[in-house]
């Protein structure tokens, strides 16, 4: 039952001299948030990019549901459902909020490749896209083009779009970062009540989110994993205050 | 809202326009302004083809003329065989010539569409400027290769001596000829509208526009976007086809570089990614061509002093400037 | 085949390949540090050539013609690179490709209507028009054996110039990192006018070198830019080093296609079939490097990172 949808095996990964991930190896659970926290420049991000594939490891495994991923491409893990979001929002900047949702929904239907009939007006995929963008609260703001939305709701289309893949685990790359107060308590409630249905691996600044969100804190140092836990091991260790909570 | 309506009337006059243009010639009895319309057409019927790749695929072909000149291969081959009497192919299977007009074309749309499928399943491994100069640089390969290969007479190119024949049409007279030029066209626009409308067509303008965002999301971009090249190919392969026809005469010129600029030109001129977009760019290609032409035999150094300004002052093209920005939603 | 033919076209590649060489490393050279894909490349080659040729008309020296070439197409490079280029860095490359080749229009048809229609005719050198022997026999002309000093000092040159010279350290600040050079209390404007001179004047100098060899016409730097173009994205656009290798395999696969494709066709064919298809052959050999360089290497042979 509580087998791991998502397995890091050895991760490795230099740029030239740098070794932005050093030997990681942690895992995700079902219905459960995984945080990794990490000074700036810890490899965080890296290492969202080689469990997404945007990079390549130098070593190590990456497993989603039983199966060795490491080799394949960004579009079939995402077809198998490992969904993302950016820490630099990366959307179809000319379509509307919706049709960047609506694309999601296309693609979890894997129907494509089909030339006729307009998507305008096709219900298989506006319910579907809306749904998704009521769950993030950005149903108002639908039809606007994405240059018109502001850099909150940005974050939250990108995991309205990530969720229309119905994705089995989310990779979240700091969704609260630039969030003011009341989006960042608008996210985090999302992101509740997401567990039940989503595994997420969530980096994240934001401490208050993480200790109210995460099943399970790994903490990331120059691309090492120099502590894993419960939240509560991670407020009580005194490494990780040393390294890295500065108190 | 508004600029949406703006375009829509807009482009139902471009297309009024070039149908008056040569019912106009053809009351006076002009038949020389009938063929321009008819060239009109041709041309942005290639630029239509280019425009699903470059406007709504952001794929900046530099060598369409290759799909555009074999198309016109295609055709005037075909229909030099069977004028000739004689088979095009022997073996492995025998092709004869052909003056059935649905065969020319049918021939052009296949040959441009499988070299595409060829040029861009390499092409499109790369991106950025070097997409640019590697489509220019297989167009030049077969530029060359038409030049060299002895059998279609290399550079001085063959003359037609048969037009096509469609069943119940008359395709040898000039009106007849510009109407199914200019029906193609419509249709091609109307293809254009429905595919980049399409699911397919979504993918297709997200690549545009982020294709790290359409990879995220599941979709891979490559054949996306082969699949608008070849399609893009093909529409332009089958201009070819039509202008070979309608000059009676087939070349490697056709093929050349100064031509795949041309083409993009069209496209640019009228406005990216506007369905109705290349009918300005080519019609106003050949008015500039013919008006200052009229003056002097230097009209390409006007030409190119206008493209510059409208390159480097004027983005968006005609129908940008005419009806506002582009709208998606 | 004799030895003595084979090394006259090992000459005969390096004498391309070196003077694409000279062609591509300006268009890399711009590529590499502006970031802009410049079509107009070919009209600086025909400017330096018709300028070079003019210029030797009227006094009667090639090597003051070659000076008038170079400075002309250097000038001419510097006011482009004033008037449109500057305004093109930070376009997207559809709009330097519309732009640039405008500028060809412009070339064209300016050129004609200072210099006429007819070609001019440059020759070699007195004193170079004659030719050294090969070993093995026969001989080999001078001219040829020049151009290849040429384009061996110039790879020296631009190697020195970028790795020992301060504005080589600009340049290689440029192509790493626009604002960094800015930080450096670099003049852009004048940074980027210069380098763009730069590959101007080495584009009129293949055009002037090369003019004398064929006839000097409008359009000759047409032909020869799409070749420079293949030298640079089978090298990696923006690579110096790229150029170079790119350069002397297209010299080579190009001379050497043309020189015996027809000979390995006639083991096969009637000898007229042979020559019309190893002529197409030939014509195509490098464009079918350029495709397996890609297919192996979607960044060319020494990738830039941008
Ligand atoms: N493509 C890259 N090339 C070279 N170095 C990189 C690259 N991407 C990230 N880095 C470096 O790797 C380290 C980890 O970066 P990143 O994963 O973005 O950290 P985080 O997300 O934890 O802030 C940093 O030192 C960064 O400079
Ligand atoms: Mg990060």
């Amino acid at each position: 039952m509580t087998e791991p949808l998502l397995v890091l095996d050895g991760l490795q990964k230099s740029f030239g001299a740098l070794r932005a991930t050093d030997d990681v190896s942690l895992d995700v659970a079902p219905a459960s948030i995984h945080a990794l926290i990490g000074p700036n420049g810890a490899g965080k991000s890296t290492l969202i990019a080689q469990i997404a594939g945007t990079l390549k490891p130098n070593a190590g495994s990456v497993r989603f549901l039983d199966k060795d991923i490491t080799g394949h491409s960004v579009p079939k893990r995402a077809q198998l459902g490992l969904g993302r979001t950016f820490q630099v929002s990366s959307l179809a900047m000319a379509f509307s909020a919706l049709r960047n949702v609506m694309l999601a929904v296309q693609a979890r239907q894997h129907s494509t490749f089909r030339f006729w009939r307009p998507v305008r007006g096709d219900r298989s995929l506006i319910e579907p896209a809306m749904a998704q963008l009521e769950r993030v609260g950005l149903a108002e703001r639908a039809h606007l083009p994405v240059t018109a939305l502001s850099h909150g709701e940005r974050r939250q289309l990108e995991l309205a779009v990530a969720l229309a893949l119905e994705p089995k685990v989310l990779l979240l790359d700091e969704p609260m970062a630039g969030l003011g107060g009341e989006d960042s308590q608008r996210m985090t409630e999302v992101l509740i009540s997401l567990r039940q249905d989503v595994a997420m691996l969530l980096v994240e600044h934001d401490m208050d989110a993480v200790f109210r969100l995460a099943d399970r804190i790994s903490v990331l140092v120059y691309g090492r994993v120099i502590a894993s836990g419960s939240v509560a091991d991670i407020r009580a260790s005194q490494e990780v205050r040393d390294a890295y909570l500065g108190e | 809202m508004l600029e949406m309506r703006n375009e829509t009337y807009l482009n139902v006059g471009i297309a009024l326009l070039l149908l008056a243009v040569p019912l106009g010639a053809w009351v006076m009895d002009e038949s020389y302004y009938i063929t321009v319309a008819s060239r009109v057409a041709i041309l942005a019927l290639a630029g239509v083809g280019l425009n699903l790749a470059l406007g709504f695929g952001g794929m900046v072909s530099f060598g369409h003329a290759a799909f555009f000149g074999l198309g016109g291969y295609a055709a005037g081959v075909l229909s030099h065989h069977a004028f000739e009497g004689s088979v095009f192919l022997n073996w492995p299977v025998t092709i004869d010539g052909s003056d059935a007009t649905l065969t020319l074309w049918f021939a052009a749309i296949l040959l441009s569409g499988a070299v595409a499928a060829i040029i861009g399943m390499i092409s499109l491994r790369t991106s950025g400027v070097y997409f640019i100069m590697i489509t220019l640089a297989f167009a030049q390969m077969i530029y060359y290769l038409a030049i060299s290969l002895p059998t279609y007479n290399g550079e001085d190119g063959l003359p037609l001596y048969l037009r096509s024949s469609l069943p119940g049409l008359d395709m040898s007279d000039d009106l007849t000829f510009f109407f199914v030029c200019y029906a193609l066209l419509l249709l091609a626009i109307f293809l254009s509208v429905r595919i980049v409308g399409s699911r397919f067509g979504a993918a297709l303008e997200c690549a545009r526009q982020n294709e790290t965002r359409l990879s995220a999301i599941g979709i891979a971009p490559y054949p996306v976007k082969l699949t608008a090249f070849v399609f893009s190919a093909m529409i332009t392969g089958l201009a070819g086809a039509l202008f070979v026809e309608l000059n009676g005469f087939v070349s490697p010129s056709i093929l050349s570089w100064h031509l795949s600029g041309e083409i993009m030109i069209f496209v640019i001129l009228g406005g990216v990614g506007r369905f109705y977009g290349p009918i300005v760019g080519a019609a106003l290609f050949i008015v500039l061509e013919t008006v200052i032409g009229g003056y002097t035999e230097r009209w390409q150094l006007f030409l190119g002093i206008i493209l510059l300004g409208v390159v480097l002052f004027a983005r968006g093209g005609v129908i940008g400037l005419l009806a506002g920005k582009a709208r998606h939603d | 085949m004799s030895a003595a033919f084979i090394f006259e076209q090992l000459l005969n590649s390096l004498q391309l390949g070196v003077m694409l060489f000279v062609m591509a490393a300006g268009l890399t050279l711009v590529f590499g540090v502006m970031g802009l894909i410049n079509l107009a490349h070919g009209s600086l080659y025909m400017v330096g050539a018709f300028f070079c040729a003019w210029v030797a008309g009227e006094t009667g020296s090639f090597w003051v013609g070659l000076g008038a070439g170079l400075v002309a197409a250097a000038a001419a490079g510097a006011v482009i690179e004033m008037l449109v280029m500057r305004r093109l860095y930070d376009r997207d490359h559809l709009d330097q490709v519309l732009a640039t080749f405008s500028l060809i229009l412009i070339f064209n048809e300016g050129t004609r209507w200072v210099f006429g229609a007819q070609p001019l005719y440059l020759d070699i050198p007195a004193g170079l028009a004659t030719s050294v022997p090969l070993p093995g026999g026969g001989g080999y002309p001078l001219y040829r054996l020049v151009i290849i000093g040429f384009g061996i000092a110039t790879a020296v040159g631009l190697y020195l110039l970028i790795s020992r010279t301060r504005l080589g350290m600009q340049i290689r600040a440029g192509e790493s990192d626009r604002e960094m050079i800015g930080a450096l209390g670099v003049d852009i404007n004048t940074l980027y006018t210069l380098v763009f001179a730069i590959g101007a004047m080495l584009a009129g100098l293949a055009g002037a070198l090369v003019g004398a060899l064929q006839s000097v016409e409008v359009g000759m730097g047409e032909p020869v830019l799409i070749l420079a173009f293949v030298v640079i994205v089978i090298g990696g656009i923006g690579s110096i080093k790229g150029a170079l290798i790119g350069a002397i395999l297209v010299g080579l696969v190009d001379t050497l296609g043309r020189a015996f494709l027809h000979k390995l066709f006639a083991l096969a064919l009637p000898p007229a079939e042979a020559n019309g298809y190893g002529a197409a052959m030939a014509s195509m050999a490098i464009y079918l490097l350029m495709a397996i360089v890609l297919a192996w290497r979607p960044k060319g042979l020494f990738p830039v990172n941008a």
